[in-house]
């Protein structure tokens, strides 16, 4: 099967991060599984990136973590959205919006008669 | 989890960090496991997809935000382990460096209880002094009472309080015992805004001719005499004559110039002095009223002062009025001394600070090779700066804070040691102020001697000092030192001057005659009787009495009466004429006046240069006479002969005064002060011609003086018990030697050419290492260079002309721009100390050779071990 992946564009992580987590508390393996699927393994998650933009988020108090049991009945650290971190969540999500529609925008363009 | 909780739990932090990235890395795995691949294989895998674990950690780290105080922390470690490998210089740096902080906050801690903090009454800012003001007087403190009262009732922007000096003898409660004394206006408290401890302030009605006498005493009386009895309403006490009833208890502190022990209303005196308007006895201070500002009360002064001036010709001609901050008028006296003390020892931390950077960049050096090391594999050139800032930083503070310490302990000593009255001195403490500018300046001083070995991190030429070996690089190295040792120098020298001056200043000061024979000679005030004060010749027979009996105490040689004594605080400047047609107000030439008895010249030893001094036969109803001292025959007649002449004086009654003899002249206003005062001349009048009215008013400023012929404070408790009279109420007071007096009146100059003796000493020592140890550090770096200079053919002569030629270098240069900032110091200190002179080569001519002669020594062993340099052994070890 070839590798159709996508690299991930500058500071989309957070962002993808936050949403992942806007449900319900989950850790960070399933948050680079759940993305991988959802976008249909498009989205490859950089997991040496994961963690530490993980840390920065629950920093910056957009996360708040907790040590739980997974259904396998082990420890692991789940990241859940707080509510300083969904109205970033509604930021982000705005602004990226945008920026994708701009971004399509420009991308139909006529091409000057080929079509 | 809050910022400094993650920094304090770093540890469960990192097991964590390990345990969720294991978490990861296990359930990969699993995941690869069950899609059928092998353990090896998942494993691996899922390795390489989480990267570096170490990276990883590393990011996650950063991602706390705790980043910088972990290294901070690593660092204050690290240069706490280095400081432990070489205890020497960290103990010598800490010395140098809590001498230095601790001298400083001592000086602080003074300067700002003394003269930043504000006065402890409320509102301080709001309070001003008044000063009267004459073209040809210049600026004086003393209003007259009829005066201050007018000016009271026109300034309407201010509220004005008036007191005076006052002194007197409770005969009961108790013991009979002399008190100093204040006349104070009613509403002094209430324009203070301080309220009295117990009982209440004078009325309105109270501070007038003819009311009941009322008074208000100490804290510290109220204990001693009233054991702290509250109930005051009945409490009285006998004073000079008088039975005063008790109202109010002062507040604990409470002052007036001075500690008092009794307040009486100012209004209720009945002295002539209080009708005179020429009588400037009264102080005067107020407190601008609610919106009133200081430009509308100067106004309103000057207004008030022009109304005196046209009404009142006579007197008040040509008065102008100031004011000025109160508390700016209470350390007037002080304030250039404290400064000068705090930038002296300024200058100490200076050296000391320029010292240890030398130090340090000496050893930043010798890391060059260490630190570019270290930037090679990957430490950024900001995380090697702030390593070496850490490193002094915690320098700074540990001495800062043995610093601080020493301070706390070391300045009530200091200030006891304080010569004469330190005003407000029972205020200074250490308060938040103190703290934060002790630990500010040990920062500033860690930054200091941090910040040019940091800058001096190598980055650009990484390559070249790895290469170099350490050694290539010194060639630059004295150079970066030089600006430090000459700064140091010239530092040194503007202190040694400062120092060789008040010394020199000392010796001539001490050296200088006095004008009268100190030796033997015993001046103490006395208060007579009160029952005799309203019957002039009562008093006049009193006095008799007392002289008579003073001689018969074994050991007295002579005994007069005096109303000043040279050298000790108090004394009557009076306007003289020569000629009997009375001259424009203030025109008139000032004398020094005291007013004695015929053995004074004994007593004091004062040479007669010409004519007669005073007989018994000078009494009242005789002839006036007068004698005076040479400055004031040169000054009014000249060459012509003064005895025989006539001279005449609005304040002793405009009778001519007939000058009977000439006698030298009296440093009256110490050793140190005279030849500054504006009023030099003297004149010398009998007590016994003093008029019947004054009698009084006399009798409570005159003082006994005796020459003995043994030790003179063996003859004190004789002489008390001789002289306490019938009654048993008069009593000797003030009682000091003339040799007391006359040391007391160089203890500034002593007590500063002490310590600036001891600073320039600290500051020669801490120079001299500076030097000794640049040039021994910079020859050991050139061990090689002269080794090839020797294999090449220079001499033992060459090599100690190159580096002692290197350290006079720099001394000279130091001591080029010490000259400039001594000549700067030398006119502060002329300005600050009186009897000091700003041309005083000598000193200049003596530090400079001292200081020379320092730097050569220090420079001398360096050079000397490099000589000694042996040329094989120096190559091979290249």
């Amino acid at each position: 099967m070839p590798e159709l992946k996508s690299d991930l564009p500058q500071g989309t992580l957070d962002l993808l991060i936050l949403k992942a987590t806007a449900v319900e508390p989950v850790h960070g393996y399933a948050i680079a599984q759940r993305l991988e699927q959802v976008s249909r393994g498009i989205v490859k998650v950089p997991e040496g990136s994961l963690y530490p933009a993980l840390h920065r988020l629950e920093n910056r108090g957009y996360l708040a973590a907790d040590w739980k049991k997974t259904e396998t009945g082990r420890e692991a650290k789940f990241y859940k959205l707080t509510r300083k971190g969904r109205k970033q969540l509604e930021t982000e999500r705005a602004s990226w919006q945008r920026l994708s529609e701009a971004v399509a925008l420009i991308l139909q363009m006529a091409d000057g008669g080929t079509r | 989890m809050s910022w400094w909780s993650r920094l304090l739990r770093r540890a469960r932090m990192e097991e964590q960090l390990e345990k969720e990235l294991q978490f990861h890395l296990d359930e990969h795995e699993r995941a690869l496991l069950d899609r059928g691949q092998s353990t090896e294989e998942a494993r691996r895998k899922a390795r390489i997809a989480l990267g570096g674990p170490e990276q990883v950690k590393e990011q996650c780290r950063d991602a706390r935000g705790t980043r910088w105080m972990e290294e901070l922390l690593q660092d204050a470690r690290h240069a706490l382990r280095t400081f432990r490998q070489k205890p020497g210089f960290l103990i010598v740096t800490l010395l140098i460096l809590t001498l230095g902080i601790g001298g400083t906050t001592v000086m602080f801690a003074v300067v700002n209880s003394v003269l930043l903090r504000p006065l402890a009454f409320p509102q301080p800012d709001r309070l001003i002094t008044l000063h009267g003001f004459m073209k040809d007087l210049g600026e004086f403190w003393g209003f007259s009472y009829p005066d201050f009262t007018d000016v009271s009732q026109e300034a309407k922007s201010l509220k004005i309080a008036g007191w005076a000096y006052s002194s007197g003898t409770i005969t009961a409660p108790g013991n009979p015992e002399h008190v100093e004394a204040r006349q104070i206006s009613a509403d002094l408290f209430s324009v203070l805004r301080i309220a009295p401890e117990y009982g209440r302030s004078f009325r309105t009605t109270e501070d007038r001719l003819g009311a009941a006498p009322v008074a208000i005493i100490s804290y510290d009386l109220w204990r001693r005499r009233f054991a702290s009895d509250r109930g005051l309403s009945s409490a009285s006490l006998d004073f000079d004559g008088r039975t005063y009833e008790v109202v109010g208890v002062a507040p604990p502190n409470f002052q007036l110039s001075g500690e008092a022990d009794l307040y009486t209303p100012l209004g209720q005196s009945s002295d002539t002095r209080m009708r005179n308007r020429e009588a400037r006895f009264l102080q005067v201070f107020a407190r601008l009223e609610p919106k009133a500002s200081v430009q509308q009360a100067q106004a309103e002064l000057t207004l008030a002062a022009h109304g005196l001036a046209e009404e009142y010709p006579k007197s008040d001609a040509g008065l102008g009025m100031r004011i000025h901050p109160l508390l700016e008028e209470l350390v007037s006296d002080v304030s250039g001394t404290l400064w000068l003390l705090l930038a002296a020892i300024g200058v100490v931390l200076l050296i000391a600070c320029v010292n240890i950077a030398s130090l340090f960049l000496t050893r930043a050096i010798s890391r060059e090779r260490e630190l570019a090391m270290r930037a090679a594999i990957g430490a950024s050139r900001g995380r090697l700066v702030r390593q070496c800032i850490t490193e002094s930083a915690v320098l700074g503070l540990c001495g800062g804070l043995l610093g601080v310490a020493a301070a706390v302990v070391s300045v009530h000593p200091f200030v006891s040691l304080w010569p004469g009255a330190l005003p407000r001195a029972e205020q200074i403490h250490i308060d938040a102020r103190v703290l934060c500018f002790g630990v500010g300046v040990s920062v500033l001083c860690g930054l200091l001697f941090g910040l040019t070995p940091a800058l001096r991190v190598p980055m650009q030429s990484l390559e070249e000092a790895l290469r170099a070996g350490g050694r290539g690089v010194s060639g630059n190295s004295s150079r970066v030192q030089s600006p430090f040792v000459i700064a140091e120098i010239a530092l040194a020298f503007v202190l040694l001057v400062s120092a060789g001056m008040l010394g020199r200043t000392l010796v001539r000061l001490s050296a200088l005659n006095p004008g009268f024979d100190a030796h033997n000679v015993l001046a103490a005030r006395f208060a007579l009787s009160p029952k005799v004060l309203d019957n002039p010749a009562q008093i006049r027979s009193a006095w008799r009495d007392v002289l008579d009996r003073a001689r018969r105490v074994p050991d007295v040689e002579f005994a007069a009466l005096a109303d000043t004594i040279p050298m000790r605080e108090g004394e009557d400047v009076l306007p003289y004429r020569t000629q009997a047609s009375p001259l424009p107000p203030n025109e008139e030439p000032l004398a020094l006046a005291s007013s004695v008895s015929p053995d004074y010249l004994k007593v004091m030893g004062i040479p007669l240069l010409a004519g007669r001094f005073f007989t018994d036969g000078d009494r009242e109803g005789s002839q006036r006479v007068i004698v005076v001292d040479q400055n004031f025959a040169q000054h009014a007649f000249g060459d012509r002969d003064a005895v025989g002449q006539t001279i005449w004086s609005s304040a002793m009654g405009n009778a001519p005064l007939q000058i009977i003899g000439v006698v030298g002249h009296v440093r009256h206003w110490g050793l140190a002060g005279d030849e500054q005062s504006s009023v030099r001349a003297e004149m010398y009048y009998p007590f016994a011609q003093v008029p019947d009215r004054l009698l009084h008013f006399f009798s409570s400023v005159m003082s006994i003086t005796f020459r003995t012929r043994s030790s003179p404070l063996s003859i004190v408790q004789p002489l008390q018990r001789e002289l306490r009279g019938t009654a048993g109420d008069q009593t000797l007071y003030e009682v000091r030697t003339m040799e007391e007096l006359v040391r007391a009146s160089l203890a500034r100059q002593r007590f500063l050419s002490l310590l600036f003796g001891i600073f320039a000493g600290m500051a020669l020592l801490l120079a001299t290492i500076g030097v000794y140890g640049v040039l021994a550090y910079v020859t050991g770096q050139r061990t090689s260079e002269i080794g090839v200079r020797m294999a090449l053919g220079a001499n033992v002569r060459n090599i100690m002309r190159l580096v002692l030629s290197q350290g006079l270098k720099m001394t000279f240069a130091g001591l080029m721009l010490g000259i400039l900032g001594a000549s700067a110091a030398a006119r502060a200190l002329q300005h600050l100390v009186p009897g000091t002179h700003a041309a005083d080569g000598v000193s200049f001519a003596i530090m400079a050779p001292v200081l020379f002669i320092a730097a050569f020594l220090a420079s001398f062993f360096p050079a000397r071990r490099a000589s000694k340099v042996d040329p094989v052994k120096a190559l091979r070890e290249e």
